[in-house]
């Protein structure tokens, strides 16, 4: 009795069976309809950035005014400079993945461990002046003041020079004292106070005459547009809240708090891909150094896993793009 | 395996062909950092497509630096055609129509913003 049809006649045929016809194993086929499904997330991130930034064409804030730092260079004016050395940073660690699977070809052990563990560090200093920049971001720059509306002010000198909040502030006798814990029945403590209260900055810009209030709305030219001496005040006493400094997901003195949310959530997806990328590299490197595939007789799974990495090195080149370029 | 090493090019003509590519991908980033840091008045107030030119200028070169990540980095020129378009034409289609979609809709936002009857900027 034949339960099981052993042939069925189409052997060697198209559609016969057993035909590989992308003559590409299963492993690194799947690593790429997964890098194509990652890629389509990020767009999705993109494009939703670009559809915010759309919808706020005319007072989306300018790249190169938020990210000005360099590490170890204080005060000087570094516009994107930092973002550009990132990127050459991640290229290479590209360059020397593709030298270690290259090497992986040939069979060589001693290169293939030499270029994942340059390509582990380069991956390390990228993850380590994201966070850099992150802290810088956080951190602030000159402060600003928030209005009803939910837009910024921004203070300028007559020069357009930018004016810090600690430079115009006059000190004035608290009306409000942090509350702590202690102070506290329920031991709640309340709300951080700011630096400088909405009171401090009033007074001092009435006072110094030079100081011009800067707002979102950018010009023909895409600068934004400063106001005049009287626009400023009347705009300062009618509409202004509060202060704030730095950027977090609900206040960014850098402009509107959509360009903050997404600079944490795309750069931090990113981030954490890397970070995966760099586990993923450890990994892969201690099974080339206790000679794993070199009792396989292939090193495919450093082609894998360098798939990935370049993968994470292109999505860079598209966020480096549109968050700092466009 | 023998049959893989004999499938790939010699040692000399990939790493040159790689070193080469990170010579086009950093000169491409430098030209882009310094229009970024220029932005040449010329560039910046002309307009194609309702974009200014240098924009698409950046975007362009963000696709050529893309295409030789893909093509030489990620091994995608030694693919065949069949895994190679299965990839690329899915991913490009769909990234296309999503920001087409996207950014048509967020225009149509600010315009209602801009011109409507309704204050949101209190």
């Amino acid at each position: 009795m034949e339960a099981t049809v052993v042939r069925t006649g189409t052997e060697g045929k198209t559609w016969g069976g057993g035909n590989d016809p992308l003559k590409a194993s299963y492993g690194k086929m799947m690593m790429w309809f997964f890098i194509l499904s990652d890629a389509l997330t990020f767009s999705g991130f993109l494009a939703a950035y670009g559809f915010s930034r759309f919808k706020f064409i005319d007072s989306w804030p300018i790249a190169d005014e938020v990210f000005t730092h360099f590490p170890f260079l204080h005060g000087v004016e570094a516009p994107m400079y930092y973002v550009a050395l990132m990127t050459f940073i991640l290229i290479f660690s590209s360059v020397t993945m593709v030298l270690a699977v290259d090497a992986g070809h040939h069979m060589k052990k001693g290169k293939v461990t030499l270029y994942m563990f340059l390509t582990i560090i380069g991956g390390l200093v990228f993850v380590g002046s994201q966070a850099w920049e992150w802290s810088t971001f956080i951190k602030g720059d000159y402060g600003a003041v928030t209005t009803k509306g939910g837009n910024i002010l921004q203070f300028v000198n007559t020069e357009g020079e930018r004016v810090a909040l600690s430079e115009i502030a006059v000190p004035i006798e608290g009306a409000r004292v942090e509350h702590e814990r202690n102070n506290g029945i329920w031991f709640d403590a309340g709300k951080d106070l700011p630096a400088y209260s909405l009171e401090e900055i009033k007074a001092g810009f009435v006072q110094n005459e030079d100081i011009l209030v800067r707002t979102l709305m950018n010009d023909e030219d895409g600068n934004k547009i400063i106001l005049s001496r009287e626009e400023s005040l009347m705009k300062l006493n009618n509409e202004a809240v509060g202060t704030v400094e730095g950027a977090n997901l609900i206040q960014n003195e850098y402009g509107h708090p959509l360009f903050a949310d997404f600079f944490f959530f795309i750069t931090g997806f990113h981030g954490f891909h890397v970070f995966s990328g760099v586990i993923i590299n450890i990994i892969i490197f201690f099974n080339v150094l206790i000679g794993t595939y070199e009792r396989r007789g292939s090193y495919e799974m450093v082609e894998k896993v360098g798939l990935y990495w370049h993968f994470v090195d292109l999505v860079w080149v598209f966020v480096f793009t549109f968050f700092y370029l466009v | 395996m023998a049959q893989d090493t004999a499938q790939h090019h010699d040692h000399g003509s990939a790493s040159k062909r790689i070193w080469t590519v990170f010579g086009i991908l950093s000169v491409v980033t430098i030209v882009e950092v310094a229009l970024g840091i220029i932005k040449p008045t010329f560039l910046t107030h002309t307009y194609l497509l309702a974009m200014k030119l240098l924009n698409w200028i950046f975007i362009i070169l963000t696709v050529y630096k893309a295409y030789y990540i893909a093509w030489a980095f990620m091994h995608l020129e030694h693919e065949t055609k069949g895994l190679r378009r299965a990839v690329v034409w899915t991913g490009i289609f769909l990234i296309c129509y999503l920001i087409f979609i996207l950014l048509t809709e967020g225009n149509y936002i600010y315009e209602v913003y801009k011109n409507g009857h309704v204050a949101w900027d209190f």
